[in-house]
Order: C-alpha cells, then sequence, then structure tokens
C-alpha cells in the first residue's frame, strides 16, 4: 500500500513538473523511488512498485501522453529498458537485504554461543570447586583410619559446610538469572519497611562481612514502600555481598536510604574501597562480565542480576566512583508510599 | 525424661529421609519413615504420632491435600518442608493449619529448635496467664507487658498485637492472620498496618530494634515471637 502510494506521489510530483523538467529525467525519479521503497519492503510489494511505476511512467510522460502507445522506436527501448533495470533493482536490492539479515543471525548465534561458552566456563569453576571440595572431604572422613587428627577431621567438615553453602548460592544465583532470562519477572508489591528490610539482609550477611563494619543510615520516619520486597532483598544482599568480596580489610560499607521530593525510594550502598575501573563501569552489570584484574571467584551474575531486578521494579541503577575512593551505588525505585504518621493516628 | 516423642517423616527424597532419621534419632526422637502420601496418611492413622514432617513435593499426592486430609482428625504439630521461593505455597499451608514450616536447605539446628519449642507448647497448655520470655513478662489476665521488670505502655492495638503472637510462642503468624485477628477480617490486605506496628512494638519491647530478639520477621510469610 505505502509503496503504491509512494510511487503515485512521486509521479504526481514529476508530473506537476513536467512543464520543466523531460520524461526522461522522470524515469531515473520513479527508478530512485523503487530503489528506496526496496531497501525497506518485502519483495511482493517491491516488484508490485517497480510494475506501476512502468506503467505510469508510460501513460503520462512518454509522448504522446496519456496513451499505452509509444510512437519513436527509440522510446520503445527506453521503455522497455525501463521496466528491466526497474525490476533488476528492485529484486537486487531485495536480494541484499536478505544477504544481511542473514549475516546478522550468524553474528547473533555466534554472540549467543559465546555467551553460552563463557557460562560453562564460569559453571564449571564455581560449581566443581565445591563439588570438588565435597567429595574430597568425604573421601578422606570415610577412608580415615583413625589416623585424621580431631582438627583435621573438624576442619574438613566445615570446609564441606563451606562449599555446600556456597554451591547453594550459586544455584540460587542461576535460578534468579533464569527467572529474569524467562521475561515472567512480575513484581508482587506489598507494603515494605525498608529499615527491616536493610537491618535483616545485613545481619544475614554476618559471617562474610566479618570485620568490615556496615553503616546503616536511613532518613527518619521513611515511609512504607510498596513494592517487591523479595527483588529488593535480593538486590541489596547483592550489592553488599558484592562490596564485601571485593573491597580490602577493614574498609566500610555505608547503605543510605532516602525518599525524593517525587516520592522516590532512594537506597545508596558505597564503600571505601578501591573502587572500579572507570573503563570498565558500563559492563559492569553486563552478564557474565568480570572484572579484569579479579582473582577471586564469582560467576559474573550477581550485579547483572541486581540490574535486571532493579528494571523489574521500574527502578534504575548507576554506579560511580567516589570523590575520593570507594565505588558508589544508586538505586532508584518509584513506588506508591505510606507515611507512618497517618497510620499511627488512626489507631 | 518421659518416654521419646515420635516423629512421623514424609518425604520422597531417600537422601533427606536418612539425614532427618540420623538427626532425630541422635537427639532421642523415635522416627518413622514414608516415602509418599498414601504411606504417610495410613502410618499416621495407624500408630499416631506425636509430630509430623511433611515435604510438599510428594510424588502421589500434593502435601497440600496430604495436609488437609490430617488435619481432618490429627491435632498434634506439623512441619512442612518446602523448596526455595515458594512463599505462597508456605503461606497456603500456614493457614491450612501447618504449625510451621522449613526451607530446604535448611541448618539441623533449626530444625530441632522448631521441633523442641512445638513439642513444648503442645504438650503444656498452661493454665499459667503469665508468659515470661527472657526479659519480658506479659500477664495475659490483668493485660500488662512488663521488661526488666518495669512496666510498658502499649496502646490497645499493640497490646492485642504482642499478645497474640506470645499466645504463639515459636510459631510463625502469617500476616493475613495477624490482619484478621486483631485489626479485622476488611483488613486483611492492609499490610501497612501491621508493619508499622511490629516497627513500633520493637521500639517498646526490643534492646535493638533494628536487630530484634523476640519479634523475627519471617520475609514474605509473617512473624514470630521467640
Amino acid at each position: 500500500m505505502v509503496s503504491i502510494f509512494l510511487i503515485l506521489f512521486v509521479a504526481a510530483l514529476s508530473y506537476a513538473l513536467s512543464n520543466f523538467i523531460e520524461y526522461k529525467v522522470v524515469a531515473f525519479l520513479l527508478l530512485v523511488t523503487v530503489s528506496l521503497i526496496a531497501m525497506f519492503f518485502d519483495i511482493i510489494p517491491v516488484l508490485l512498485a517497480a510494475c506501476l511505476s512502468a506503467i505510469v511512467w508510460n501513460y503520462f510522460f512518454i509522448p504522446p501522453r496519456f496513451t499505452f502507445a509509444i510512437q519513436s522506436a527509440e522510446n520503445v527501448i527506453l521503455f522497455a529498458m525501463y521496466f528491466v533495470i526497474a525490476m533488476v533493482n528492485a529484486v537486487l536490492t531485495y536480494k541484499i537485504r536478505e544477504i544481511e539479515k542473514k549475516a546478522n543471525k550468524k553474528i547473533e548465534k555466534e554472540n549467543t554461543l559465546k555467551l553460552y561458552d563463557t557460562l560453562l566456563n564460569s559453571l564449571s569453576h564455581e560449581l566443581r570447586t565445591p563439588i570438588s571440595t565435597i567429595i574430597g572431604a568425604t573421601d578422606t572422613l570415610q577412608e580415615d583410619n583413625n589416623k585424621l587428627s580431631e582438627a583435621n577431621r573438624s576442619e574438613l567438615i566445615s570446609e564441606i559446610s563451606k562449599a555446600s553453602i556456597r554451591l547453594n548460592r550459586q544455584v540460587g544465583n542461576l535460578l534468579n538469572m533464569s527467572r529474569l532470562e524467562s521475561g515472567f519477572l512480575k513484581p508482587k508489591n506489598d507494603w515494605c519497611d525498608i529499615n527491616e528490610l536493610i537491618h535483616d539482609i545485613v545481619s544475614q550477611l554476618k559471617d562474610i562481612l566479618q570485620s568490615k563494619p556496615v553503616e546503616i543510615s536511613i532518613k527518619d520516619n521513611l515511609p512504607l514502600f510498596k513494592l517487591d520486597h523479595g527483588l529488593l532483598e535480593q538486590v541489596l544482599h547483592n550489592l553488599i555481598y558484592n562490596a564485601a568480596l571485593y573491597i580490602p580489610k577493614y574498609a566500610v560499607i555505608t547503605v543510605r536510604a532516602t525518599v525524593n521530593k517525587e516520592h522516590k525510594l532512594i537506597i545508596i550502598v558505597e564503600d571505601t574501597g578501591e573502587g572500579f575501573p572507570e573503563n570498565e563501569i558500563e559492563h559492569v552489570f553486563d552478564k557474565f562480565y568480570r572484572l579484569k584484574n579479579s582473582n577471586t571467584g564469582g560467576t559474573g551474575l550477581g550485579l547483572s542480576i541486581v540490574k535486571g531486578f532493579v528494571e523489574a521494579m521500574n527502578g534504575t541503577i548507576y554506579l560511580e566512583n567516589g570523590e575520593e575512593y570507594g565505588a558508589k551505588f544508586t538505586i532508584v525505585i518509584p513506588a506508591e508510599i505510606a507515611h507512618l504518621n497517618d497510620i499511627k493516628n488512626e489507631n | 525424661m518421659k518416654i521419646s516423642s515420635e516423629i512421623l517423616v514424609i518425604d520422597d527424597e531417600p537422601q533427606i529421609r536418612r539425614l532427618l532419621s540420623i538427626a532425630l534419632e541422635s537427639n532421642d526422637y523415635k522416627v518413622k519413615e514414608t516415602a509418599n502420601a498414601h504411606e504417610g496418611l495410613t502410618a499416621a492413622a495407624n500408630h499416631p504420632p506425636d509430630m509430623i514432617l511433611l515435604d510438599l513435593g510428594l510424588p502421589d499426592d500434593s502435601g497440600h491435600n496430604v495436609l488437609e486430609k490430617l488435619r481432618e482428625w490429627y491435632t498434634k504439630p506439623i512441619i512442612i518442608l518446602s523448596v526455595q521461593s515458594s512463599e505462597e505455597d508456605i503461606v497456603k499451608a500456614l493457614d491450612n493449619g501447618a504449625n510451621d514450616y522449613l526451607v530446604k536447605p535448611f541448618r539441623t539446628g533449626e530444625l530441632l529448635a522448631r521441633i523442641r519449642s512445638l513439642l513444648r507448647s503442645s504438650s503444656s497448655e498452661s493454665e499459667n496467664p503469665i508468659i515470661s520470655v527472657e526479659n519480658i513478662q506479659i500477664d495475659l489476665s490483668l493485660r500488662i507487658v512488663k521488661r526488666n521488670g518495669e512496666l510498658v505502655k502499649l496502646t490497645v492495638t499493640e497490646y492485642n498485637l504482642l499478645a497474640l503472637l506470645v499466645k504463639n510462642e515459636g510459631k510463625v503468624l502469617t500476616h493475613q492472620f495477624l490482619l484478621r485477628s486483631v485489626w479485622g477480617p476488611s483488613y486483611i490486605d492492609q499490610s501497612q498496618y501491621l508493619r508499622v506496628f511490629i516497627a513500633q512494638l520493637r521500639k517498646k519491647i526490643e534492646d535493638d530494634p533494628n536487630r530484634p530478639s523476640h519479634i523475627i520477621t519471617e520475609s514474605g510469610i509473617g512473624y514470630r515471637f521467640v
């Protein structure tokens, strides 16, 4: 439809100008239009447009005008040539597009393969390490002919325990990732006490945090927010866990929560560690991305889950380095709010 | 000490059953293992145990159905075992009469603590109107709450909420149950009230309201008084 309309439009334009331009020039104008159409439309409308342009050109422009008859032999050849060129032009342009599409698909496929490759690599490392620990430790314990010292025995058992907790965390990450990938992640919103949530996460992580103090600063009388506590909990859990993993000993993690003028929830997680290399900041939320010089384990899933979950809640997250040191994550989430004082007064 | 309590385990995973048996038997409980809904229901009927551990994912029937069938006649504690991230399942089971829940993978210490707490409360249906938990004392007949021997001033709603939690010490109470019992049926979706009043109560009875040791949050499910 659009292609026919375009041809007619250009033809009408040329017709209006037919006093100033020769009919041979009109042929070129129509050809250009057909080529343009071929770049954007499917093969059938393109061929249709090519035929139509030939007919229009013949009827309206080739003398004698307003008949399909052509007088001079030169014009017959011209018309035949026009017809063929328009068709070939249309088909060729379409073919080029097809090839381009195929090339794109191939690149996409290669990217997916690369993704799977990274996934398999990091998985086999992240899952196999704890599994080897468990198998190794249980073997040693089972073969033991009372040669193991009590200290070694309990160390092996505590290694098994640590490895299982690590496995459990990785499986949780993978499940979250596939929840995100499936595209069916719908937040279940309920009233949420941010203060309670943050303190709860910090106390859950106390084993990992150990010597790393977490400062919590929450605006007085912060209202309740109606959002998915499970998603937000996972987001903050991953951010604080990540910070605890990568910052040097005795660096401080600070978590702030406040509400802005547009009633959006703002949560900032920052630390006094070394921060992120400036040139890698834009990649840290990418799936499976790991900092070039990082040596500790990790699947590179943690932060991509953070970003995915924040976006599932219609929020935004960005990362910057602090002025002097450390990294600073800022999360902004729009949500319905309820003021504590209104509720208390109803009692 | 009296005869050890009998616990019936209904779970289709042999590894989990073995693990539970070892953990429970080494703590002087008698254990009976069953692998599916049918076996479990039969075993419970033939020889009613003191407590049932019920897995929600059974091969022949849903754990929810088993729970409902059991609750038609069985009044002693039932603990639900469930896999991760199924808050709705857990809330449904609790509302259908389960006394408590554990999410796999769980820690054995946690399991034993829950079992002890439930067996204690089911054996001693005490007439005593005064309940003491660590530094907190609640006199249900006089409606008085004391912390470290000092009177705590509570509003009517705060008291009702606290009393309900304390009467069900150790047991997790769902958001909906608390809202319905304290505020009334039309409030079951108004969880903001619950959040605010829990925060208020914590300020009055907890040593550190941000690290509560009495009113424990069960994320996405409810609260528990310990």
